[in-house]
């Protein structure tokens, strides 16, 4: 059994997000890099397949630039994954999900995984599609929001998460291609001998501009802060001055005390 | 064909977000002048296609095809394929549902034009739309246009545009029919099922104090508990909090929890993204607490404080006690 993981890494919660000046992203000097929440759990229920199956192999593949990359493809190999392919980027990131999704099927396309998995979406742009179009694109079956999972051998058995508190189970034959949705299984922590073990495996580098085909089917012309549009009262001072406004406010606006 | 809006069906009845997408697809006909159609398909589609015929529209598109009765992946990624080959529209639009997430990227890679998903609003600018959705965890704004020469594929955000601007007119049916049979889909569906009842029935609370992935650890919810008590609230949180397994999934709010509207909503360390939002947006009071001034949930709050919740969690209750007393 051969599993593909996609991961990307995104600003952890706790950094600061400034717009660039030039407004094309954001400044990422001083942002600190984390792998996208739902691509954990993807990582984590092809660990558990692996697991369960008794064999085969997990190989994460993600690009981005250098180090940040590098960081979060370390952190997956010491959790358990097999190898890692790595799509370096230098220059220009890439927001359009349709070429990324190009790029990431030409560099997989002789990899012939058995299942590639996906975090639902990234939370610096929130497409939602890249794992999709990469499965339409290898020609695999393909599930979206998936909350279990039971592998047979030629297919899988899914859970989806559909609207207002509904489920379906669907069957897909292999290969199939899952978008994950967080919360199916909980992620481990790397161990002290996966982190030493992850030293020796295999990272693959390839270079984007070797593979992207110089279209962009959608561009981001402009990032800024949004416009408030709502009137807050934002209670200021000090942490006691802001308690008994609050409280106040409990009292003789909202009335619930 | 200029503009296309597709109508969800949801069990023989159009998706409130399929009347939202057709609001924006109304504006944009009106700014730049284009034709829009509305296209009504699945099971009992003549139904979905007779409530639209009294809005403003050119024509209204029926297709009526066994396979789609039922929605697949499959089917309906074919099925689009197919029609907007026939039927060459420079946008489709539709509601940034579970259903569109699911199949619309297949039809992106299978005709190689662009999806501009999850869409907050558009403008226009040299006569082309400006699409602006939010980026970062709805912490920023990003514009975004088209360079496609086929048709563009857009979903809005829930409420981006109202259902109820939508305009009246009269638009004639066409019927439409595409080649398909029934070996395209290669997966197999059971019956969609609701979670076992039981846990706890957030909607009636007058009052909720919500946390989120702010309170840190699992060890922190006990002083969430005594303000809770204080108050004589219920519990809620948002996602995260539920997916670490600390609290059972009834308490989540949000899209994939409940939907709440109490007296007060307490926002505890939560940020503030949509997929909760629309869970208590509706609430008569919001008050948040976060220690990001920037924290998407101040845009939505009546009253807010910036500041850390460890420690505004204990002296809020004890505030809130000795004001009881
Ligand atoms: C299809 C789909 C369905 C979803 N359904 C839901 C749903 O039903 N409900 C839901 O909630 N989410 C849902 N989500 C997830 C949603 O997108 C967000 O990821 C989630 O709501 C974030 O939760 P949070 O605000 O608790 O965490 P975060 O976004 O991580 O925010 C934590 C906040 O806490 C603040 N904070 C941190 N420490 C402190 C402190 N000490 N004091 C004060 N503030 C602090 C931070 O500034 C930050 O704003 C769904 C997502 C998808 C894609």
């Amino acid at each position: 059994m051969k599993i593909g993981v996609l991961i990307k890494q995104v600003p952890g919660g706790d950094s600061p997000l400034r717009v660039s000046s030039d407004h094309s992203w954001i400044d990422e000097t001083s942002v600190n890099f984390e792998t996208n929440e739902s691509d954990s759990y993807a990582l984590e229920e092809g660990l558990q397949l692996r697991e369960k199956k008794g064999e085969g192999e997990v190989v994460v593949i993600s690009m981005g630039p250098d180090g940040r990359t590098q960081k979060i493809i370390k952190e997956a190999l010491s959790k358990g994954a097999n190898r890692c392919i790595h799509i370096v980027e230098d220059n220009a990131r890439e927001t359009d999900p349709l070429q990324t999704a190009i790029i990431f099927a030409k560099a997989l396309k002789n990899e012939r995984f058995d299942l590639i998995l996906s975090g639902l979406q990234s939370l610096d742009l929130g497409m939602g599609q890249t794992g999709v179009i990469l499965g339409e694109l290898l020609g695999m079956s393909i599930a979206t929001l998936v909350m279990a999972t039971e592998l047979t051998n030629e297919s899988i058995r899914v859970k989806r998460e559909l609207e207002s508190g509904w489920f379906q189970w669907v069957t897909l034959p292999l290969p199939a291609c899952l978008s994950i949705q967080s919360g199916l299984n909980q992620p481990r922590y790397p161990s002290l001998k996966g982190i030493m073990g992850a030293k020796k495996k295999e990272i693959k580098p390839l270079s984007k501009s070797e593979l992207f085909d110089g279209n962009e089917h959608q561009s981001i012309t402009r990032v800024y802060s949004i416009q408030k549009a709502k009137q807050t009262e934002m209670i200021s001072g000090d942490v006691n001055q802001q308690i008994s406004r609050l409280v106040d406010v409990m009292k003789t606006e909202i009335k619930v005390l | 064909m200029d503009i296309l809006i597709v109508l969800e069906n949801k069990s023989g009845s159009i998706h409130r977000m399929s009347l939202e997408a057709l609001a924006a697809g109304q504006k944009l006909a009106s700014e730049l002048n284009l034709s829009l159609s509305i296209l009504a398909m699945g099971k009992n589609g003549g139904d979905l296609a007779n409530d639209v015929s009294n809005f403003k529209a050119d024509e209204i598109l029926l297709l009526e095809n066994p396979i789609l009765d039922n929605y697949s992946s499959d089917g309906y990624s074919f099925a689009f394929t197919s029609i907007l080959g026939q039927e060459k529209p420079k946008y489709l639009f539709m509601g940034h549902t579970y259903m569109v997430r699911d199949f619309l990227p297949r039809v992106s890679a299978k005709l190689q034009i662009p999806f501009i998903s999850d869409v907050i609003q558009f403008n226009v600018d040299n006569d082309a739309p400006v699409f602006t959705k939010q980026v970062f965890n709805a912490k920023l704004a990003a514009d975004i246009v088209s360079n496609s020469h086929g048709t563009t594929l857009v979903s809005f955000q829930s409420a981006a545009y109202q259902s109820d601007q939508v305009e009246s007119g009269s638009a004639e049916i066409r019927t439409i029919s595409i080649d398909m049979d029934a070996s395209v889909i290669k997966t197999q569906s059971e019956e969609p099922f609701k979670e076992e009842a039981g846990g706890i029935d957030l909607t009636n609370a007058e009052i909720i104090v919500s946390i989120g992935r702010g309170i840190g650890k699992e060890e922190n919810l006990s002083i969430v508990n005594t303000l809770v008590d204080a108050l004589g609230a219920e519990l809620g949180s948002s996602r995260p909090i539920v997916d670490s397994g600390w609290l059972e999934p009834s308490r989540q709010i949000g899209s994939s929890g409940q939907n709440v509207a109490p007296k007060m909503y307490l926002a505890l360390g939560i940020s503030g993204a949509i997929q909760h939002v629309v869970g208590m947006k509706g609430s008569k009071n919001i008050v948040a607490v976060n220690k990001d001034p920037e924290a998407p949930i101040f845009e939505i709050a009546d009253y807010g404080i910036v500041g850390d919740i460890l420690e505004i969690i204990p002296k809020l209750s004890e505030a809130i006690q000795a004001a009881k007393n």
